[in-house]
């Protein structure tokens, strides 16, 4: 009797002792692949920092003075597309939410999506071939014009491969997740509010200034910082689409442009030997933790906003 | 009483005193393409001077009408729905441009000898073709499956059905969040640094492209199964326990089946994002004219890093670097087709799949 009793629980514990064990393990995997990536990157990471040889930096004194323009073209680029995509993309949000007919707004939002979809080689291929030479004559006209804003300083590029191009083409791929983020946001938005504003007589903008945009504001930041972590980190569109040397300017129409980490690290990566690739392998650590700060301040604005809420 | 209140007070007047009429938009949209074509013409700016005139011709004058017939509360939400409109058709006006010029120089290329042919021994403008860039990201985006969906699955199994609220399950969700901002190159140097610790240097192999892809692929899957796991609702685990059915049962008889549309559909937009990847596999995986099928040594072609490399080639106006650009578009035309396929058939099984949860 005992034992008829006890075997199926025996079984039972070990099927359940087997699955959990599984599943936590899978967890844990994580934990530990992310320990590694930090583990590998630092120890592969350190001996490119602390060499001696001056190929290593690619003719520069040192780690700093090597990473720091890459840094800065990094940030320029990723700050471009934000101030591009970021109106664009409420825009876009604010439509598929409010303005569109049911039917349509479906369907616009599919095709939203799809801008997410495409691989960012393919941005990269039609940025290089297309867009960098139609962007090239406005940029002319920039520097004839505007050539006493510094950012329009010019003389302008020839071939139209610039940082605004490539902050252009960032934008175009960072646009989907903030307008993901923004709709997900103003859906959010008390239904019972925006009811009242339309009942008291306001029109369609004023109902999104006054019942929309107050409540989305802390979802927005943190949408746009998860697209400039995005922005941060792309690497194949800025490495097409940009005509790269290690100037630090702020003239966006320019020959001479400052290259980004990722967009460096993959040009570069192919003709470097030996410890030359651990400098790359250090840079690529620097992004890391720079994104890495993004996302978390992101995700900290997402919570704290959730909690409020 | 109060019922002839408004008559007796208002003076009477209709309801669309004041208010433009409903064909207004209409009728502007016709004068401002009007004058499009007239400013186009006259000054031969062509079609994009075309859309600019008609475009803020359209945002000033509905505006302006409504300012003078209507109220300026009015003109402003006029001014601000054609702008929020308009922001919308820049949006998406890359994607048609993007779409329009990879059909139109990728299809020329397309034929039975490009999908079927490599590129060894291809010189000049001779018939090369992808056959070895194909087998390459099947091989490596299969191998990454295999790897990241059992771990993303059973993560989320865990976080949901175990670990809720354990401090472990905290850390993993916090973890994952984290890895789902690795940048796609970071990954790569991650494998690249993996496989020189373990294999010393300059060791090139499509399982380490697998890794980096699996890195950026995990926390997709476990996010998306998450969710999915989130909506079975408690009452069907709940009868399972009260029949008896030890946990571990129920969670592969009852609550995955319950979840399994979601959990494919999930699976599938991740296996379409890190198909496309490139960064990681020019760096680990490399570039091959010719097949190779043993991911473990080697370099090995795949589709994103062919377009890279043929893009890198078609640079100048020899016949090899125009032949080559154009393999770079005829590769990025199956690429987007592959990838847009999958997402296709993730919404296909999403809906097919759909009404499961729906009790």
């Amino acid at each position: 009797m005992t034992t008829t009793d006890a075997s199926p629980r025996v079984g039972r514990r070990l099927g359940d002792l087997l699955f959990a064990g599984t599943a936590r393990a899978a967890g844990i995997t994580i934990l530990i692949a992310l320990a590694g990536v930090a583990t590998f990157l630092i120890v592969e990471g350190i001996p490119g920092i602390v060499t001696t040889q001056s190929s290593a930096f690619a003719g520069k004194a040192s780690f700093v003075s090597y990473t720091w323009p890459l840094v800065f073209g990094t940030v320029l680029a990723a700050v471009i597309a934000l101030l591009i995509a970021t109106p664009l993309a409420v825009g876009a949000a604010l439509v598929i939410g409010f303005y569109a007919p049911r039917r349509l707004a479906t369907p616009l939002g599919y095709m939203i999506d799809l801008l997410a979809a495409v691989p960012s080689v393919v941005y990269g291929l039609w940025g290089a071939t297309l867009l960098a030479p139609k962007m090239q004559p406005t940029y002319a006209w920039l520097a004839d014009h505007l050539s006493f804003i510094p950012f329009f300083a010019g003389p302008a590029s020839a071939t139209g491969r610039t940082i605004l191009t490539a902050g252009v083409v960032l934008a175009i791929m960072v646009l989907p997740i903030i307008t993901a983020i923004c709709r997900e946001i103003f859906a959010q938005t008390p239904a019972l509010h925006r009811e009242a504003a339309l009942a008291l007589g306001a029109t369609r903008w004023e109902m999104i200034k006054m019942a929309v945009f107050p409540y989305a504001r802390s979802g927005l930041v943190s949408g746009v910082m998860l697209g400039l972590g995005r922005a941060l980190g792309e690497t194949m569109a800025v490495a097409m689409v940009l005509s790269a040397s290690s100037a630090v300017t702020f003239n966006l129409i320019g020959s001479q442009n400052p290259s980004t980490i990722a967009a460096n690290i993959a040009l570069s990566f192919g003709e470097r030997t030996g410890v030359e690739r651990n400098t790359l392998i250090a840079t690529g650590l620097v992004l890391f933790v720079i994104t890495f700060i993004v996302n978390f301040l992101a995700r900290g604005i997402v919570a704290r906003g959730r909690k409020g809420s | 009483m109060s019922s002839t209140f408004p008559s007796s007070t208002l003076p009477p007047r209709s309801l669309t005193a004041n208010a433009l009429p409903r064909w207004a938009p209409l009728l502007v949209a016709v004068v401002s393409a009007g004058l499009g074509v007239l400013a186009s013409v006259l000054f031969s700016w062509g079609v994009a001077g075309l859309v600019l005139v008609a475009g803020s011709a359209m945002l000033l004058l509905l505006p302006l009408w409504s300012a003078v017939v209507e109220n300026g509360r009015k003109a402003k939400d006029r001014l601000m729905t054609g702008l929020v409109w308009s922001t919308l058709a820049v949006a998406l006006l890359p994607l048609v441009s993007l779409l329009w010029k990879v059909i139109s120089k990728g299809a020329p290329q397309i034929n039975g000898d490009f999908l079927t042919y490599t590129m060894r021994n291809v010189i000049l403008a001779q018939q090369g073709g992808i056959y070895h860039a194909l087998i390459g990201t099947l091989l490596v985006t299969v191998m990454a499956g295999i790897i990241s969906i059992p771990i993303g699955i059973f993560c989320a199994i865990y976080l949901i059905e175990y670990g809720a609220g354990s401090r472990l399950a905290q850390a993993i969700t916090f973890l994952v969040d984290v890895m789902t901002g690795i940048p796609s190159i970071v990954a790569g140097l991650f494998a690249y640094a993996l496989l020189v610790a373990l294999l010393g240097p300059g060791t090139q192999m499509a399982f380490g492209g697998a890794i980096a892809l699996s890195l950026l692929m995990i926390p997709v899957v476990v996010r998306s199964t998450e969710e999915m796991l989130k909506l079975v609702p408690n009452d069907l685990r709940e009868a399972a326990y009260a029949l008896g059915v030890p946990k571990w049962r129920t969670i592969a008889k009852v609550v995955l089946p319950t979840a399994l549309s979601g959990i494919i559909t999930g699976v599938t937009l991740a296996i379409a994002r890190v198909i496309g990847e490139t960064a990681p596999l020019v760096i680990i995986c490399g570039m091959t004219d010719g097949v190779n099928t043993n991911p473990f040594s080697q370099a090995m072609a795949t589709l994103p890093v062919f377009i890279y490399s043929t893009f890198q080639e078609g640079t100048g106006t020899s016949v090899s670097a125009i032949a080559n650009a154009d393999r770079a578009w005829g590769a990025a035309l199956v690429l987007i087709v592959i990838v847009m396929a999958l997402n296709l058939l993730a919404r296909f099984i999403g809906k097919i799949f759909a009404p499961k949860t729906g009790r």
